[in-house]
C-alpha cells in the first residue's frame, strides 16, 4: 500500500512538471508576433476597446495582402491582446507574459501614463521595444532606449492649457483639481501650474485640490475650489470620472468654464456626462472633424466597420502600430533569435524620421519622443467634438 | 548512510534547488517558467506565514497584505538607496559586491519592521477574537496601505521602481538568476523554521490555545507570548515574502497590497487545510499553476475560481490535508532500541 | 471658522453617511441573526444599482424593449426603487438559499461560511463585468435637478431625498424590528440561537426575511447612490462595502442604531478629513480613528458585549 501511494505521488509530481513545461514548447517563429497591453477592462475600458479595434484592422489589412514583407519573405501577422485592467501591477504581469511567454517582438502600450511607466521599466531591462501611442508623461520613455511614444508630451500641453484658457477665457486665476494617485493627471497638473503662474505670477492658480482614485464624491474639494473664486476649472481626468465631476461642480453652482486635457478624448464621455460636457473645451491629438486625406480614410473604414467615430486612442494606435511593423520591414531580415530581433528592431526605430502617420509626421528625438502638434477641441450642443485651433511645438 | 536517512529531506531539497538554478542559468526552461517557479516560492512563504496564526492558532487574521507591504516597501527602499543610482535618492552608495552581501540583510530588515508591524495586530489580539479581530486586521491592512499612498516620497500610490537595477547589480559581479536563488534559500529556510516552531512548545502552546483559550491559559500557558511570537512570525515572514516579491517584479504601488491579496493568501491556507504545513505548501503549488492555467480564460478566471472555492468548502470543508502532514503518509520506520 | 464652508460640508456629509448608513444596516441585520459577516453585500448594493439601471432604461424606453405608452419620469424613478428593492431580496435569498444554508445545515465552522460569503462576492462582481462587459454605464436622469441656493450653500433637491429617504428607512427598519412579532424573532435569534426553534420559531423563514430586509436596504441605498452618482461600473460595491462594514463594527454590529451612527460617523470624517486635508489622507485617518475607537470600546459604540460562560 505504501509502495502505490509513493508512486502516485511520484506520478502527481511528472504531471505537475510536465504541465510547467509544455508552453515552453509551443514556440513559432514563422509569424510576426506583435503584443498590445491595453486596459479591456477596468476605470477606462472605452479606450483599451479602441486600441484593440485599431489594431485588429490594421492586422486585417495587412494579413489580407498576404503578410508583411520583411526582406523577401512575407510574415503573417499575429497580434496578441493582453488586458491590464487600468492597474501598474496588472500592466506588469501583462508585459512579462507578453515578453516571456509568448516572445513578441515588440509591445503597443500601455495607454495611460499609470501603466506606461512601470510597463515601460519592464520592456527596457528585458530589452523589448515598446511604442506608447497615448501615454503623454515624460517619464515613461525617459533613460530608457527601448522605449518610444507615438504622442506629444505634457510639459507641452501644460503651456499649451494654460495659454489657451487665458486668451479665451482671460481667466486670471485658475483652480485645478486633479487625481494624485495616478502619474498623468499629477504630472499635467503640475505643468500647467507653471506655466500659468509663468504667464499670471504666483499664486494665481487659487485651489490645487486632489482626490484619489476611484473616488466618487468631490463635493468637498468643489467646495473649496468655488470658495476660492477662480476663473476657471483645469481637470486633466479620465473620461469615467469627468462627468461626475462636471456633473457635482454644476449642481454646487459652478457656472464658470471647465478646461480639459487629452484624457477627455474619449467615445463615451458625452454619453456618460450628457448636457453638462456641452460647451466645454479640451487639448487633445487629433479632430476627427474636418479630417482630411489618410486621416479621413482611416476615419471612414473604422466608421464603417465598427459603427462610431473613432477616438484619439485609436488613431495613436494605427500611427504606433505602423511604425513598429515599419521598423521590423526596415530590419531587411528576422533572425531566429528574439533577442537580436527585438535589438534590431529598436535601432531601425530610432532612426525612423518623418514618418507620415495619421496624426502627423513623426520623427524621434533621442528620447524616443516625437514632436507633435496639439488639437484644441469643443464640444458642441450636439454633443460632437469640434476642431477650435491647432498649437504646434 | 544514517547520515543521508536523517537528512533526507534537506539533501533532496537541496539537490532539486540546484537543478533549477542551473536549467535556469542554462536557459533550458524559458523565463516564464522561471517567473511562476519563484511566484510558487513566494506563495509557499505566504501560505505557510498565515497559516500558523489563522490555522495553527485559529484567530481570523484577514490583513496579511500589510504586512507583506511593508516587508517589500522597507527592503525596496533600502536596497534602492544603498545599490543603486536612482532618480529619488540619487546614485548608489555602496558598490556590487554589498548588494550581493548584504541582500539577504536587507531582506531581513524589511521582515524584521514587519513583525514590529505584526505587533499593532498581536495587542488587540489579546483582548478580542474572531469577528473584532478580524475588523482589526482589516483596518491595520487599509492603515498600511493609506500610510504608504501619502508618502509621496518614495511615490505614494504611484509606485516606486529601481529594484531592477538592484538585480542587475547583484548580475554584475557573478551572473546567475540571483532572484531564484534568494527565493529557494528562503522558502526553504521558512519551511524549515515554521516546521521546527510547530513541533516545538510553542506550537503546541497556539494549538492548546485554538481549542480553548480559557483552558489553556489556566493550564499555565502563557497565552500572551505565544500570540505575540506567533504573530510576530507570520508578519515578518510575510515581510521577507514580499521583499523577494518586490524584487522579482521590479515595481511595486500599494494597489497591489489590497484586501484582495489579503484574500487570495487566505484562500491558500484554506485550501490546504488549516493546521498543516504540508498542506498549505502543496496548495500554494497548485494554486499558484491554477491561476496561470486558468489565464486564458481572461475575465471568467475570477468566476470560476471563486466558484471552485465555494464547492470545496461545501464538499471538503477541510481543505486537501485537513490538519494531517505530508509525513502522515509517509511514516517513519521506528527506529529500533 | 467660515460657517458657510462649515454648513455646506455637513450637509454633503450627511448625503455621503447616509450610503454607508444604509448598506451597514444591512450587514448588521444579518449579522444580528446569523452572526454571519455577509461579504457579498457590498456586491448586494452593486447589483441593485444594475438593476434599478436596467429598469429605468426599460421603462424610459432606452432599451431594445418599446413600451406602448409613456410613463412620467417620476413615477418611472418609484418603479425603479419598488422593483429593485424586490429583485434584489431575491438575489439575496438565492444566495443564503444556495451557499449560505447548506453549510449551515451541516453545522460548518463560521470561518467557512465567511470565505463562501467573500467568493460570492467575487463572482457577483466577476460574473457581472464577464456577462455584461467592462464599460460604464450613465443611469438616466429621472428627476429634474433643482439647485437651491442659500447665501454660498448649494444644495440640490437630490441630496435632500436621499438623506430624508435614510432616515425614513431607518425609522421603518426601527418600527419592524421592535413593533413587529418577526422583528421580535430576529431580536431573539441573536440572543440565543439554541433556545428559539425549541420555542416554535421557524427559524429559516425568520432567515430569509432578515435577508430580504437586508438586501432591499442595499438595493434602495444603490438606486438612490446610481441617481447623485449617475456612473456605473461592476466594482462599485467592492469599497464603499468594505467601509461600511468596518463602520458598522464601529458603531457596534449586531445594533441597528450602531450601524446607522456608524455610516453617518465614517461619512463625516471622509468629508470634513477631504475638506482640511490632501483627500490621500482621508482613508489614512478614518481608518486610524476607527481603529482607535475600536481598542477603546471592542464592541463597538452602542453594540453589547457578550460573555462566554467557562
Amino acid at each position: 500500500m505504501r509502495k502505490q501511494s509513493k508512486r502516485n505521488a511520484f506520478v502527481v509530481y511528472l504531471c505537475l512538471l510536465g504541465m510547467i513545461c509544455t508552453p515552453a514548447l509551443w514556440a513559432k517563429s514563422s509569424t510576426i508576433i506583435i503584443g498590445f497591453n491595453i486596459p479591456l477592462t477596468g476605470d477606462i475600458p472605452k479606450v483599451g476597446e479602441g486600441s484593440k479595434y485599431a489594431a485588429k484592422m490594421l492586422e486585417d489589412q495587412i494579413n489580407n495582402s498576404g503578410g508583411l514583407l520583411v526582406g523577401n519573405k512575407k510574415y503573417p501577422l499575429e497580434f496578441v491582446f493582453e488586458d491590464n485592467e487600468a492597474k501598474a501591477e496588472s500592466a506588469i504581469a501583462a508585459s512579462l507574459k507578453l515578453i516571456t511567454q509568448d516572445r513578441v517582438l515588440g509591445i503597443i502600450g500601455p495607454q495611460a501614463s499609470k501603466q506606461a511607466i512601470p510597463a515601460g521599466e519592464i520592456c527596457d531591462s528585458y530589452k523589448t521595444p515598446m511604442i506608447s501611442p497615448w501615454s503623454t508623461n515624460p517619464q515613461t520613455t525617459k533613460d530608457r532606449p527601448y522605449v518610444f511614444r507615438g504622442c506629444f508630451l505634457d510639459p507641452f500641453q501644460g503651456p499649451v492649457a494654460a495659454n489657451f484658457v487665458t486668451s479665451e477665457f482671460k481667466a486670471k486665476k485658475a483652480a485645478v483639481l486633479y487625481d494624485i494617485a495616478s502619474d498623468y493627471p499629477k504630472g499635467l497638473s503640475e505643468y500647467f501650474k507653471l506655466a500659468f503662474e509663468k504667464i499670471h505670477g504666483k499664486g494665481s492658480v487659487v485651489a490645487f485640490e486632489t482626490f484619489t482614485t476611484k473616488d466618487r464624491d468631490f463635493s468637498a474639494q468643489l467646495t473649496n475650489i468655488i470658495r476660492s473664486k477662480a476663473d476657471v476649472l483645469f481637470t486633466p481626468q479620465y473620461y469615467d470620472e469627468v462627468p461626475l465631476i462636471v456633473k457635482q461642480a454644476h449642481d454646487l453652482g459652478w457656472k464658470k468654464p471647465i478646461m480639459g486635457s487629452d484624457s477627455w478624448g474619449s467615445a463615451e464621455l458625452v454619453n456618460l456626462c450628457g448636457n453638462d460636457c456641452k460647451g466645454l473645451f479640451f487639448t487633445t491629438h487629433y479632430a476627427a472633424a474636418g479630417a482630411k486625406g489618410k486621416t479621413l480614410e482611416f476615419i471612414q473604414k473604422y466608421r464603417e466597420k465598427y459603427g462610431y467615430t473613432p477616438d484619439d486612442v485609436a488613431a495613436l494606435t494605427w500611427d504606433a502600430t505602423r511604425l513598429m511593423l515599419n521598423a521590423i520591414k526596415n530590419t531587411k531580415k528576422l533572425t531566429g533569435s528574439t533577442r537580436k530581433n527585438r535589438r534590431a528592431i529598436k535601432d531601425q526605430l530610432s532612426k525612423i524620421k518623418n514618418f507620415d502617420g495619421i496624426t502627423g509626421k513623426m520623427t524621434f528625438s533621442s528620447e524616443g519622443d516625437p514632436k507633435k502638434c496639439a488639437v484644441v477641441v469643443r464640444i458642441n450642443n450636439q454633443g460632437k467634438f469640434e476642431f477650435f485651433n491647432s498649437v504646434c511645438p | 548512510m544514517h547520515f543521508l536517512r536523517k537528512y533526507q529531506y534537506w539533501i533532496l531539497y537541496i539537490l532539486f534547488s540546484l537543478l533549477i538554478v542551473f536549467g535556469a542559468h542554462q536557459e533550458w526552461v524559458d523565463a516564464y517558467i522561471q517567473l511562476v517557479i519563484m511566484y510558487i516560492g513566494i506563495n509557499i512563504i505566504l501560505s505557510s506565514s498565515l497559516n500558523i496564526v489563522n490555522g495553527y492558532m485559529g484567530e481570523f487574521s484577514c490583513g496579511h497584505a500589510g504586512f507583506i507591504a511593508v516587508g517589500a516597501y522597507v527592503t525596496s527602499v533600502l536596497n534602492v538607496w544603498l545599490f543603486a543610482s536612482d532618480r529619488i535618492f540619487g546614485p548608489a552608495i555602496l558598490g556590487e559586491y554589498w548588494a550581493l552581501i548584504l541582500f539577504p540583510v536587507t531582506l531581513l530588515a524589511g521582515g524584521l519592521i514587519a513583525s514590529l508591524v505584526g505587533l499593532l495586530v498581536a495587542i488587540p489580539s489579546f483582548n478580542t477574537r474572531g469577528d473584532y479581530l478580524a475588523i482589526i486586521t482589516l483596518a491595520v491592512n487599509y492603515i498600511v496601505k493609506s500610510a504608504i499612498e501619502n508618502m509621496q516620497v518614495i511615490g505614494g500610490a504611484r509606485g516606486f521602481m529601481g529594484m531592477r537595477k538592484v538585480v542587475n547589480a547583484m548580475q554584475d559581479v557573478w551572473d546567475i538568476p540571483w532572484m531564484m536563488v534568494f527565493i529557494l534559500i528562503f522558502t526553504g529556510l521558512t519551511v524549515w523554521i515554521i516546521w521546527r516552531f510547530v513541533s516545538s512548545t510553542y506550537g503546541k502552546g497556539i494549538i492548546a490555545i485554538r481549542e480553548d483559550e480559557v483552558a489553556a491559559e489556566i493550564m499555565s500557558v502563557n497565552t500572551r507570548g505565544m500570540k505575540m511570537t506567533a504573530f510576530m512570525l507570520s508578519s515578518g515572514l510575510a515581510g521577507i515574502a514580499g521583499g523577494l516579491f518586490a524584487h522579482v517584479l521590479g515595481y511595486i504601488n500599494p494597489g497591489s497590497f489590497t484586501i484582495m491579496k489579503s484574500t487570495e493568501v487566505m484562500v491558500m491556507v484554506y485550501l490546504g487545510g488549516m493546521g498543516s504545513l504540508s498542506g498549505s505548501v502543496i496548495s500554494a503549488v497548485l494554486f499558484t499553476i491554477l491561476l496561470e492555467l486558468l489565464r486564458p480564460l481572461q475575465v471568467f478566471k475570477w468566476v470560476v475560481i471563486p466558484l471552485m472555492l465555494i464547492l470545496l468548502m461545501m464538499f471538503r470543508p477541510e481543505g486537501i490535508m485537513g490538519n494531517r502532514e505530508i509525513s502522515d503518509f509517509f511514516p517513519q520506520k521506528s527506529k529500533r532500541n | 471658522m467660515d460657517w458657510e464652508i462649515l454648513i455646506q460640508n455637513i450637509l454633503n456629509a450627511l448625503q455621503w453617511g447616509s450610503f454607508y448608513a444604509l448598506i451597514a444596516l444591512g450587514y448588521t441585520l444579518v449579522y444580528g441573526v446569523l452572526l454571519l459577516i455577509n461579504f457579498a453585500h457590498g456586491d448586494i448594493f452593486m447589483v441593485g444599482a444594475y438593476v434599478g439601471f436596467f429598469f429605468a432604461i426599460l421603462f424610459t424606453g432606452n432599451s431594445f424593449l418599446q413600451l406602448p405608452f409613456d410613463i412620467p419620469l417620476w413615477l418611472v424613478f418609484i418603479l425603479t426603487v419598488v422593483l429593485s428593492m424586490i429583485v434584489t431580496s431575491f438575489v439575496g435569498v438565492t444566495l443564503e438559499r444556495v451557499a449560505y444554508r447548506p453549510l449551515r445545515r451541516k453545522g460548518a465552522n463560521r470561518l467557512y461560511v465567511v470565505i463562501t460569503a467573500l467568493m460570492c462576492g467575487l463572482i457577483l462582481e466577476n460574473g457581472n463585468l464577464a456577462l455584461f462587459g467592462a464599460s460604464r454605464r450613465m443611469f438616466p436622469e429621472l428627476i429634474d435637478k433643482t439647485i437651491y441656493t442659500f447665501g454660498s450653500i448649494t444644495i440640490s433637491n437630490i441630496k435632500i431625498m436621499v438623506i430624508i429617504t435614510a432616515f425614513v428607512a431607518f425609522i421603518i427598519l426601527e418600527l419592524i424590528i421592535r413593533k413587529t412579532r418577526i422583528g421580535m424573532a430576529m431580536r431573539a435569534i441573536s440572543y440565543d440561537r439554541v433556545a428559539v426553534p425549541l420555542m416554535g420559531i421557524p427559524i429559516d423563514r425568520v432567515i430569509v426575511f432578515t435577508f430580504v430586509l437586508g438586501s432591499s436596504m442595499a438595493a434602495l441605498a444603490g438606486v438612490l447612490f446610481v441617481t447623485a452618482y449617475p456612473v456605473l461600473e461592476p466594482y462599485m460595491g467592492a469599497i464603499i462595502g468594505w467601509k461600511a462594514f468596518i463602520a458598522a463594527v464601529v458603531g457596534g454590529i449586531g445594533e441597528i442604531r450602531g450601524a446607522f451612527v456608524g455610516g453617518f460617523l465614517l461619512g463625516f470624517i471622509e468629508i470634513f478629513v477631504a475638506a482640511f486635508f490632501p483627500s490621500t489622507l482621508r482613508d489614512l485617518i478614518a481608518f486610524s480613528l476607527l481603529l482607535i475607537l475600536l481598542s477603546m470600546k471592542p464592541t463597538g459604540l452602542f453594540g453589547v458585549s457578550r460573555s462566554t460562560k467557562i
